[in-house]
């Protein structure tokens, strides 16, 4: 294990101030749904995790919040690196995942599986890091709720064709649910469980 | 309801500057110094740390400066300062029968391996002011004798082997520890929550509710089996290294209380045992606590519940100094408005007596 | 800024285990006195801290059941890559973030075969034998308060 040397490479040069940017994005993100933040904080995480995607588990994960990864990441040196520089504990159960990262292009078969919450604590759900090939060009998806006035449009390209299917279960179950973060390179955008979505 | 009004700020400014000033004292006497603190009121910074649930004789000894010897204030300054950090990881569970003992005394054994040893307490003392101490007389260096190679074996262990006292309990050795620092109580609790409320408790508040105990609410015919002080190893393990390694030491208090139990319709007639585990040096707290950790394990034991200190819910919810000084402090703080909204009701249901009296006077008088 | 490519010596982990908790248990001082006699810094890359944080510190229900939190600590830790690539790591309890990046390099130096001579005389053992002389200093200081029973008088007359 200590000869994994992609693991210790990178982070935030300046954790402070570069999480603290990077959480500021994410939460004007969940407030504004749909809207793409860049993430212009250099993560330095190692491939095949996206630079937004690295710069959202440096800034959100930590040693109480377990991570699930998707079989791309967990195979890779992704899964060190996130236990180094963000303390988590990395999981194969999606139930105990706090947050999980799926790569691109890989099968989403279900929501079913990742922590919805429970009624009483609605908040201790699974948040959903999907990277996707792009934001801002793609399939067009009309948005409404709350921090959204009336509908918004928000592009995406490689959406898994399951995922409106499964956006639409899940808002049935709210206040419980899962939220989720598109992520494409540098760009990101969010859903929160709170979201309509027509495809 | 909840008025929002602004005011004060100068006040309040030279409140605290005031507060500096006091604090500080008079400027003709040097400066209490950190260290000081940490050396020479060293169970006064062990309280701190304790209740405050964190382990740091430096920070600790800052804060007792910073809030001029009120522990209270001190341990919601750690508390405070705590939550500011990120947390690595856990610990390997502490291993006190490895402890370099400072103190080890049993009150059920007398010739136990490893022996009586006292260390350095006040018991013997004759609780009489030292005037010496208002000088600042040379210390004698401490008395030394050969140390014996016999290991200093816990007591609970001398008593298992007979089966006449209970073991460490049935969880399995890897069960995960609940945290209440990180999810919301729920009662009834686990003995491990329990434990790690108990050793973040008040002092105060643990040994009356242990005395109580022994004055008959809840009597649990209890016996220290051993108090122990002294240093362990702290251990973590380091996942970019792959195995655990030693962080340094601290200093705990460990305290078996061994309680004669008559049996009940869920266990045997054996001897029960309560625990207790405190930072630093401080055998009232520790023992206060295993009174406490016996006495809330009634409903396991099948014990009728009839005492406060039995009572889960009571004593949990009430151990905290912190949260308790905060509810019953806030009290101070402006409620002006509810206050004038009790005035007009007390001044209505004042009003209303007065003219069912005047009523039913003048009904009398109608009737003569 | 990836590490250059290392192959980690195949040290034996007793060893590490050993080195790391003697720089745990090290003072600055002492730490800084070793730094001071090194003639040639090596340069350290910072690739995690120092960064001060928590542990949460367990002890066991009744001393040997199952594990309780029993409060937290302060810890700081560092991870620092030398110029040839081999990757220290370095967490004590305490706030000194000095302290966990000299230890840092320390345990770098140690793993490399030409250095590690110079930990083990210049800090290693120094701090060794300091720790022991303290250990066996408390154990006599505290031997000395060990009760002596006697019996006075013997009831069978």
């Amino acid at each position: 294990m200590a000869a994994n040397t992609e693991a210790f490479s990178g982070g935030f040069s300046n954790p402070v101030f570069e999480s603290q940017s990077v959480f500021r994005m994410v939460m004007d993100g969940m407030a504004r749904p749909g809207t793409i933040r860049t993430v212009e904080q250099d993560a330095g995480q190692p491939d095949p995790l996206g630079s937004a995607a690295g710069a959202i588990a440096l800034t959100l994960c930590d040693h109480d919040t377990p991570v699930w990864l998707s079989a791309g990441f967990s195979q890779s040196a992704v899964a060190e690196w996130i236990g180094f520089h963000s303390g988590a504990p990395i999981t194969r159960e999606k139930a105990e995942a706090r947050f999980a990262f799926k790569e691109a292009s890989s099968a989403l078969s279900s929501f079913g599986l990742f922590s919805a919450g429970t009624q009483e604590y609605p908040d201790r759900s699974t948040t959903l890091v999907i990277e996707v090939e792009a934001l801002g060009e793609g399939q067009e998806l009309t948005l409404a709720g709350p921090g959204i006035l009336h509908s918004t449009t928000a592009k995406v390209a490689g959406l898994p064709e399951t995922f409106l299917r499964l956006w639409a279960d899940n808002r049935t179950l709210f206040p419980r649910g899962i939220d989720v973060i598109l992520t494409a390179g540098r760009h990101f955008l969010c859903l929160p469980r709170t979201t309509r979505i027509n495809g | 309801m909840y008025v929002a009004v602004k005011g004060g700020e100068a006040a309040i400014t030279n409140a605290h500057r005031l507060l500096a000033d006091r604090r500080r004292g008079d400027r003709s006497l040097p400066s209490v110094t950190i260290d000081q603190i940490a050396e020479q009121l060293g169970l006064a910074v062990d309280r701190v740390m304790a209740e405050a649930s964190l382990y740091d004789r430096s920070l600790a000894a800052l804060a007792v400066r910073q809030s001029r010897g009120d522990l209270i204030e001190a341990i919601f300054l750690l508390r405070a300062y705590r939550t500011t950090l990120p947390r690595f990881g856990s610990s390997v569970p502490l291993d006190t029968a490895d402890m370099q003992v400072e103190r080890r005394v049993s009150a059920t054994y007398k010739d136990l391996p490893g022996g009586q040893l006292l260390g350095p307490t006040f018991d013997y003392t004759h609780r009489l002011l030292d005037p010496s101490l208002l000088s600042d007389e040379a210390v004698e260096e401490p008395a030394r004798r050969e140390a014996g190679e016999e290991a200093i074996m816990r007591v609970s262990d001398i008593l298992a082997h007979e089966g006449l006292i209970e073991a460490d309990g049935d969880l399995p050795q890897d069960q995960p520890a609940g945290d209440l620092t990180r999810e919301p109580l729920e009662f009834p609790m686990s003995r491990d929550l329990r434990l790690q409320a108990l050793a973040r408790g008040d002092e105060g508040f643990l040994l009356a509710l242990g005395y109580s105990t022994q004055r008959g609410y809840g009597r649990n015919h209890p016996f220290v089996g051993e108090v122990r002080i002294g240093e362990v190893e702290v251990e973590m393990d380091i996942p970019e290294l792959g195995f655990a390694v030693s962080l340094g030491r601290i200093r705990v208090t460990e305290c078996q209380m061994v309680n004669q139990f008559k049996g009940s319709s869920k266990a045997p007639p054996q001897f029960t045992r309560g625990y207790g585990l405190v930072f630093g040096q401080n055998e009232r707290k520790a023992m206060s606590m295993s009174l406490v950790d016996r006495a809330l394990r009634a409903e396991e034991l099948g014990e009728d519940i009839t005492a406060p200190a039995q009572d889960e819910e009571f004593v949990i919810s009430h151990s905290d100094n912190v949260q308790a000084t905060g509810f019953v402090e806030h009290l101070k703080l402006p409620h002006y408005v509810d206050f004038q909204a009790e005035l007009a009701m007390v001044r209505k249901m004042r009003a209303d007596i007065e003219a069912a009296r005047n009523g039913e006077n003048e009904m009398k008088d109608a009737a003569e | 800024m990836d590490v250059a490519q290392q192959t980690v010596p195949d040290t034996d982990l007793a060893g590490r285990r050993r080195c790391a908790g003697l720089l745990a248990g090290a003072t600055l001082n002492e730490i800084r006195a070793a730094w001071d006699t090194l003639a040639e810094k090596p340069e350290a890359r910072p690739v995690r801290g120092p960064e001060t944080g928590l542990v949460m510190v367990r002890g066991r229900i009744g001393g040997g059941g199952s594990p309780f939190n029993l409060g937290e600590a302060t810890v700081t830790r560092a991870t620092v890559a030398l110029a040839s690539g081999t990757v220290g790591h370095a967490q004590a309890l305490g706030t000194d973030k000095d302290k966990a990046r000299l230890s840092a390099i320390f345990d770098a130096l140690w793993q490399e075969e030409a250095s590690r001579d110079f930990v083990e005389t210049a800090i290693l053992a120094p701090v060794e034998t300091r720790l022991a002389a303290e250990e066996a200093q408390k154990a006599e200081e505290t031997a000395a308060t060990r009760v002596d029973f006697f019996t006075m008088v013997r009831g069978d007359d």
